[in-house]
């Protein structure tokens, strides 16, 4: 096994370890995704004609704001605990601890979404169990926490971190939410591909651009 | 405490070669020009008050920070250009244990091992953990260490891929008569093997005892840097004090060939 793959791997296993055992991030990231799926159960009449409307747009603000909140924390738990240090050490490659913080961010994510789908049903009788939508799912939230790894990092070594991570967050993922709400609307409507395929490609072409990117930068970001 | 054998580079002669080595941080100098070289097997002392740039010097050499003027070269290998090489290389003891908490020490040592991709790691980790004195509380998650604990397992974690260059900063903090005990041997089984080791203290006698050579630093300059053999305790204190060189210390612009 290549010392990339090696690395990747074994900081993806160590943090859903953690994870595991902690269930920090997950039970502070779904308990923030209940409140805001309440507040918006609350702030609209949940007729099918309004959720058909407002329905995607719900599902990706609960999604986007909770998975800002975990991202935070992909790094700044890291700082927190000194432990940062050690994996700058290792002659993995920064690019390998991207690459693993990103699949257990991305992980992490997916699972507390997964978590949220019988809330949609029941608050907004929003029906999300689709392959169409779980493959928008799927590609949105990987390009959410392939830049999101990134400016975890940049924001880790601020004090204002809570702040700075939206500020520069949401400015560059704004394509990849326009596309997730737009295509999300399509899938539940069951336009299938004709109405998914251009979004999804989109989003997919967006992540792998940003992964790219982010993988490149990311050894200037965590050196001081 | 168990000998490792260092397998030198080809050609390589020197262990750490700094030539002009400088860093600021935001406009405010930590490193001027710093200048030493450290030979195979040989331990160097780094003295200083605090705030004289022996954490910031260490943290260059570990590639945690980037220089800005000057190169290091460690066992052969650029520090900017071929940092995943020296990594591969340096072990690091710093001021946190890079241990984490809500796994056990054992655990910890694992996760490293992969890291570092040690092929035979279950009998890499026993036995790391057994020379540091480790093995009572292996099993126990580290949050519920104490310091001198943690200090152990961090050593061996340090140890665990059998580094060339083991940089120490301040290590003795935290550490009990025991622990004081088991790094003077650490330290010198590492220089048995053929290893190096760079070490800042403020434990002037421990330090000058272990080390084969001495620098001191001052507001980022080296203000002392001898051979151990040719000074003593009162001289390197006084140097920290004063901040002045020590009448048997070598100029700081000559570069101290081991």
């Amino acid at each position: 096994m290549s010392n990339y793959l090696r690395g990747a791997m074994a900081i993806y296993a160590k943090d859903i370890r953690l994870e595991a055992r902690t269930k920090e991030t997950v039970s502070a990231v779904f308990a923030f995704a209940i409140i805001i799926s309440f507040i918006f159960g609350f702030a609209f009449d949940p007729r099918p004609s309004v959720v058909a409307i407002v329905g995607p747009g719900i599902v990706w603000v609960a999604y986007v704001f909770t998975g800002i909140l975990g991202m935070n924390r992909t790094f700044a738990l890291e700082r927190d605990r000194g432990t940062l240090e050690g994996l700058l050490l290792a002659p993995v490659g920064r690019e390998a601890v991207y690459a693993g913080k990103l699949l257990s961010t991305a992980t992490i994510m997916i699972f507390v979404e997964a978590l949220l789908f019988p809330v949609f049903l029941v608050l907004f009788d929003l029906n999300l169990f689709n392959i169409w939508f779980a493959l928008i799912a799927l590609a949105a939230t990987i390009g959410f926490a392939t830049v999101g790894t990134l400016f975890s990092a940049i924001a880790a070594h601020t004090r204002a971190r809570e702040i700075l991570l939206p500020l520069l967050f949401l400015p560059i993922v704004l394509p990849i939410i326009i596309g997730a709400v737009t295509s999300t609307g399509a899938a539940i409507d069951g336009d299938g591909w004709d109405g998914v395929g251009k979004w999804l490609q989109f989003i997919l072409a967006f992540d792998a651009v940003f992964l790219v990117l982010s993988s490149w930068a990311f050894d200037f970001v965590l050196e001081e | 405490m168990t000998t490792q054998t260092v397998n030198q580079p080809e050609g390589t002669q020197l262990a750490l070669d700094v030539v002009g080595l400088s860093k600021a941080f935001g406009g405010t100098p930590a490193l001027r020009n710093v200048d030493f070289q450290l030979g195979w097997g040989k331990a160097l002392a780094l003295f200083g008050h605090n705030g004289a740039g022996k954490s910031t010097l260490i943290r260059t050499l570990v590639t945690l920070v980037r220089p800005d003027e000057g190169t290091v070269t460690i066992a052969g290998f650029d520090r900017v250009r071929q940092a995943a090489q020296v990594r591969s290389i340096i072990g690091y003891v710093g001021h946190q244990s890079l241990l984490y908490d809500e796994m056990t020490a054992r655990e910890n040592l694992r996760f490293y091992a992969k890291l570092y991709g040690i092929a035979d790691a279950d009998d890499r980790i026993e036995r790391s953990l057994e020379e540091v004195g480790a093995i009572s509380f292996a099993n126990r998650r580290t949050r519920v260490l104490s310091n001198g604990m943690l200090k152990r397992v961090a050593i061996a974690r340090a140890l665990l891929h059998r580094p060339r260059v083991l940089l120490l900063d301040e290590p003795e903090t935290g550490l009990d008569q025991g622990g004081l005990e088991l790094l003077d041997s650490v330290v010198t089984a590492v220089k048995q093997g053929g290893a190096s080791v760079v070490m800042s203290t403020h434990g002037t006698e421990r330090g000058l005892a272990l080390a084969d050579r001495v620098l001191v630093l001052d507001a980022g300059r080296v203000s002392m840097a001898c051979a151990a053999a040719d000074t003593n305790v009162g001289d390197i204190q006084r140097a920290v004090l004063d901040a002045k060189p020590s009448a048997n210390a070598k100029p700081s612009t000559n570069r101290t060939a081991s």
